[in-house]
């Protein structure tokens, strides 16, 4: 936003407190200030948004040739000549005056707010201001903390207007719900009433927040900022892959915050990813192996329970052969942990059938095959097509990514889907067609056909190139196979095209990256193409492609299935079709689960053994552009709950074999010696400085030159200190119980001061009061010295041979990468005029396991109406709010219907996993689309 | 007191034409919906919202940055006394008192008949006609304790009517100003709904 001038080439001379700087052409004053080491404190301005010079804390003396005059430096670009004083007399006393002026009607009730020990205004008053307030009048009062949304509470006296939280909703979030009210001294940020600030984004106003005027319900009173120990990580809640930094206190986690990352997160998260936390420390985690018992699950040992689930798989093998036994599931696994498995089930158990997307998704071949692109590329993109679920329900940051540049960057998007999106409003052609026919749709804007104006202007957007596109499946209620053959299209007309797959959950493209998909093994390679190698590296092989999901639960309902693993997979909840689940979990024999909690699937287990979940584990992830970033533990895992990757091991042991993995860096060693995709990415190049952002693989692909970090002294910015300070010691993590073997640096009011805040600040802080001075610093001073010192250690240690950062090549032996075969458009099927075509895709809230054990989340799942274009309810003499019944080939369902004109006409929309109502039954997984008849719940008329 | 009538969502589709963008509508509507109500209701914020594409927060936002928007029902008829330096020199608090016992109300109320709001307000630049109040934004000078109660009557009776018409009505909303002047889309109003592509089915 504010660096738009980045590729402009000249500088700008300015003086800055005596020193010549270089500035760059258009920058602010403050930023250019702060690259040369000055920081100017500062309230309301923020990098990431348009500045306003609402709170006048930043300013400055500034001497343009017509002498000094005090200038808010975030409103000012820097011109040539400008000579520029931050610590003039005058500088000083406008401080002074600001922080005395904010502080006039702020309650100074520090020792019960959130955000004492950690706030701006505490720490700039500190530094800047003055030693007290003349104010002696009455203050102004509101009530107390008022909840402007469920997860966020406001308390007005607190608040300085600094705009933030407002220009966030506003401009970045699009949700502009909270608002200034009323004017002057009675000014008041609120909402609408009763219209509350529903935005899946407010968690980032809680962190813009430079006061602690709003908090967040799930953190609220349950930890002060010095108790809190924290490392850098990514969010694994969807496959964005946002960096975060993981808070804990008593080894719970207790809050996160968004790190500011250029090439992915710019800094926000998600409310799901921010709060989904509390599924973490939920009560209900599985802590100790079950075995069944009869009709139940009876807890037993690790050692009772490996011999059950090894004894199962065994089982399996001795019944009908290694296709007879299938693993389903695995996108919460880290990327090591995808590689134990996929090596335990396609080496040692030597089957196929392994798919850890379930039925949701796109062929691995595609998703793997397709040339990529990254966020920061379809950003930059001219044209960009949407071809794909709606992804602000999917995929929250990308879809503000996506949103930044079709309004800050004048990116067109030319969305094609079968109903409105989040970004539907941004986009410069919305093109709407039924379920099925997204390839006739593509083929139609390619070629502009038709006299329909959005095509022909589609198709003009097309022809300009430049087009990058977001593919990922638009329904869950549709097969893949239009979308695929709609990217195929694209492919095969636009030269040079990319596309950013976005399969959404946690890390199923580093599953896929990983070899947990029919027909593939890791490192993006095919699975006949890398038999030979695989072979000479694992002993053995799979025969033949095996089954994807939706084959596995046809083959399971058939009775071919003899033992079904679920990694983490809870497919009577998750998997499209719920007939189809029920029937293949209902006939199989053997069920082993690995699960986080007791799911409607894993209930059914004859052995469910406990995994580690988010923040209770190290190990790697892989984001939607093949992204590869670091996973730091924070907790321990409940009971003896332990990774994935040990699991397998073990399984593998019982089952006789051994799978050669003992740590986490010997797994990404042989990961990186055996996977082309992954040639070259030494694990040390992940924990450098520059692949702290994540390392987009194959390297030859995308080779970045060390990720551009925004330094973290926005004064919001949590004390994420040298990321690095937390990689290295995770091997100890795993080696020591207790949970506070990470050395992340404690949080003492002025270790934080230090570790954040500028040296100036840090200074007068400890300057300014002797009673913070006491210990705390030296000792966080001295961990992180030595936390430091031991990531550098592990860093040279993992370096070996030679430089970490070049690009390895594949070898002469090493298999190719997958390409993408193009696929062509079948038949569109036909059109039944008496019915009418499922739709269903995800809500960001919904009955998932993790949501629903997140009490803060819990509740936000917003139930099913069924939306259908006016025209059919017209036709159907249904109006908005009728019950009615919607009624499939595989069952029914009661629904509201509502009148939608986003939705294309002769389609039926029907969120997925929503309370009460459930899509699952009605749609079938095998045909291409699901075609459903609405009937009056009298029972009459209908089509 | 609700939602704009009919009526008035043609006419303020005619005044969001008139704008290159729907917002900049946004002041107009407000004085439409306080015209057809006395006052701004949630209610009209939330059609205001929907009708140019804003949340009503936003609408609120501007709404309640103005004093001339009331987000409370008042009376028919809102008395503004001055009591600023040039009134308050020639009487003018003296004025409010008296308005304020012959009505019943202290300075913010409204008479329990709905008829008078009350209000003592900053400078109403009349100060060569002090000491000076409005009734509905319409002026009255040099306003003696005889001529407030002859005014009182006189609106209470409705003899005033054409010359004080009620709380909210203003003559610039109703502007006609000439189509081929419209800086915006013109009675087109809203964004065409979209419908599926060849889907007709
Ligand atoms: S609530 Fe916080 S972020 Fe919002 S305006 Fe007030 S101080 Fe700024
Ligand atoms: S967008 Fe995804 S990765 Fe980012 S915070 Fe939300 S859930 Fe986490
Ligand atoms: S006015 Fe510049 S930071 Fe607020």
């Amino acid at each position: 936003m504010t660096d738009t001038t980045r590729t402009e080439p000249e500088a700008v001379p300015v003086t800055i407190n005596g020193t010549a700087i270089e500035a760059k052409p258009g920058e602010l004053l403050i930023d250019a200030a702060e690259r040369h080491g000055v920081y100017i404190p500062r309230f309301c301005y923020h990098p990431r948004m348009r500045p306003v010079g609402m709170c006048r804390m930043c300013l400055v003396e500034v001497d343009t040739g017509r002498g000094p005059a005090l200038q808010p430096s975030c409103m000012i670009p820097v011109a040539p000549g400008m000579t520029v004083d931050t610590e003039s007399e005058a500088t000083r006393k406008a401080q002074d005056g600001v922080l005395e002026f904010l502080l006039l009607n702020h309650p100074l009730d520090c020792p019960v707010c959130d955000k004492g020990g950690e706030c701006p205004l505490q720490d700039q008053t500190l530094a800047f201001g003055p030693g007290e307030s003349r104010m002696v009048e009455q203050k102004r009062h509101f009530e107390k903390p008022i909840p402007i949304s469920d997860l966020v509470y406001l308390d007005r006296e607190r608040c300085i207007l600094c705009d933030r939280c407002t220009r966030f909703a506003d401009e970045v979030a699009g949700d502009p719900l909270i608002t200034f009210v009323d004017r002057g001294d009675h000014t008041q940020v609120n909402t609408f009433p009763d219209q509350p600030f529903a935005s899946y984004f407010s968690g980032n106003t809680v962190q813009l927040c430079p006061v602690g005027a709003l908090t967040a319900v799930p953190y609220r009173f349950r930890a002060r900022p010095w108790d809190l120990e924290q490392v850098e990580s990514t969010c694994t809640f969807c496959s964005v892959g946002c960096r975060i930094a993981v808070q804990s206190s008593t080894n719970r986690l207790v809050r996160h915050l968004g790190v500011d990352v250029d090439p992915v997160n710019w800094g926000w998260l998600c409310d799901k990813g921010r709060f989904g936390f509390e599924g973490v420390n939920s009560d209900d985690r599985l802590g100790r192996p079950l075995v069944r018992a009869g009709d139940t699950l009876a807890e037993a040992t690790w050692a009772e329970a490996l011999e059950a689930a090894a004894g199962a798989i065994r089982a399996g093998l001795d019944a009908g052969g290694p296709g007879a036994v299938a693993v389903l599931g695995g996108a919460r696994l880290t990327n090591e942990d995808a590689y134990a498995w996929a090596k335990l089930a396609k080496s040692v158990v030597g089957t196929d059938n392994v798919d850890a997307q379930i039925g949701d998704g796109l062929p691995a071949e595609v998703v793997l095959g397709l040339p990529r692109a990254t966020i920061d590329e379809v950003c930059a993109a001219r044209t960009v097509v949407l071809l794909g679920p709606d992804l602000k329900e999917e995929l929250p940051v990308l879809y503000l990514r996506l949103r930044d540049a079709a309004v800050e960057k004048g990116v067109r998007i030319v969305e094609v889907s079968p109903h409105d999106t989040g970004l539907t409003e941004v986009a410069t052609v919305a093109l709407r067609h039924r379920p099925g026919e997204a390839a006739a749709a593509v083929r139609a804007a390619l070629d502009g056909a038709g006299d329909d104006p959005r095509v022909a202007r589609a198709a003009e957007l097309l022809a300009e190139g430049d087009v990058a596109v977001v593919l990922g499946r638009p329904s869950l209620a549709e097969a893949p196979d239009a979308v695929v053959a709609a990217a195929s299209l694209l492919a095969a007309r636009l030269p040079g095209v990319r596309f950013l797959p976005v399969l959404r959950r946690a890390n199923v493209h580093g599953a896929l990256d990983l070899g947990l998909a029919p027909g593939v093994l890791p490192g993006r390679v095919d699975l006949d193409a890398g038999r030979p190698w695989f072979e000479a590296r694992w002993g053995a092989v799979p025969a033949s492609r095996g089954l994807d999901a939706t084959g596995i639960l046809t083959a399971a309902a058939e009775g071919a299935i003899e033992t079904l693993v679920l990694l983490g997979a809870d497919p009577l909840r998750d998997f499209p079709d719920a007939r189809l689940a029920q029937g293949a979990l209902e006939r199989v024999p053997r069920i082993v689960a690995v699960d986080c909690f007791l799911t409607e699937s894993s209930r059914r287990a004859h052995v469910v053994l406990p995994a580690a979940a988010f923040g209770e584990r190290s190990g790697t992830t892989t984001n939607i552009e093949g992204r590869v970033s670091v996973l730091n533990q924070k907790v321990t895992p409940p009971g003896t709950a332990r990774a994935d990757w040990m699991i397998a091991v073990e399984l593998a042991h019982r089952l006789g074999a051994d799978l050669g993995l003992d740590s986490l860096d010997g797994i990404w060693a042989e990961i990186e010696s055996v996977a082309p995709a992954h040639a070259g990415l030494a694990r040390a190049r992940l924990l450098a400085a520059d692949g702290l952002d994540g390392v987009v693989v194959p390297l030859s692909d995308h080779h970045e030159a060390g990720a551009d970090r925004r330094p973290l002294a926005q004064t919001e910015a949590p004390e994420v200190t040298a990321a690095d300070t937390h990689m290295g010691p995770e091997s100890v993590a795993t080696t020591l119980p207790g949970g506070e073997t990470v050395p992340s640096v404690p949080r003492s009011p002025s270790g934080a001061s230090g570790a954040t805040m500028p040296e100036q600040i840090a200074e007068a802080a400890a300057a300014g009061d002797a009673a913070r001075e006491a210990e705390a610093p030296e000792e966080a001073a001295a961990l992180e010295a030595a936390a430091q010192q031991a990531a550098v250690e592990a860093a040279t240690e993992d370096a070996g041979e030679g430089d970490v950062s070049a690009p390895v090549e594949h070898g002469p032996d090493r298999p190719p990468l997958l390409a993408f075969e193009p696929v062509e458009a079948g038949p569109a099927p036909p059109v039944d005029a008496y019915s009418l075509r499922l739709v269903s895709g995800r809500k960001l809230y919904d009955q998932g396991t993790l949501v629903q054990h997140a009490p803060s989340l819990a509740g936000l799942a917003p139930g099913a109406h069924l939306r259908v274009n006016p025209y059919d309810l017209d036709r159907l003499g249904l109006h908005t709010g009728d019950g009615a019944t919607l009624r499939s080939a595989r069952g029914s369902v009661v629904v509201e219907v509502e009148a939608d004109p986003g939705v294309a006409r002769g389609s039926a929309l029907l969120p997925f996993n929503q309370p009460g109502v459930s899509a699952a039954a009605l749609i079938d997984a095998t045909a291409r689309v699901t075609e459903v008849r609405l009937e009056t719940r009298a029972g009459g008329g209908g089509a | 007191m609700a939602r704009l009538t009919p009526d008035n969502v043609a006419r303020a589709q005619e005044i969001i034409g008139r704008y290159p963008r729907p917002r900049s509508a946004l002041i107009p509507l407000l004085h439409l919906a306080q015209e057809q109500d006395g006052w701004v209701s949630p209610e009209a914020m939330g059609h205001i919202g929907e009708l140019l594409g804003l949340t009503a927060a936003e609408v609120l936002g501007t709404c309640s940055f103005y004093e001339m928007f009331k987000r409370e029902p008042v009376g028919r008829y809102v008395v503004n006394v001055c009591t600023s330096i040039s009134c308050h020199l020639l009487g003018g608090d003296e004025l409010l008192h008296h308005v304020e016992e012959r009505l019943g109300v202290r300075s913010g109320g409204t008479t329990p008949d709905g008829r008078f709001t009350v209000n003592h307000v900053e400078c109403i630049a009349a100060c060569t006609e002090a000491p000076c109040l409005q009734v509905n934004y319409r002026y009255f000078h040099k306003v003696t304790p005889d001529a407030v109660d002859a005014l009182l009557d006189d609106l209470a009776a409705g003899r005033r009517d054409d010359e004080v018409p009620p709380h909210g009505t203003l003559t610039r909303v109703r502007q006609q100003v000439p189509a081929g002047r419209w800086a915006g889309r013109g009675a087109e109003g809203l964004p065409p709904d979209r419908t599926s592509l060849g889907g007709d089915g």
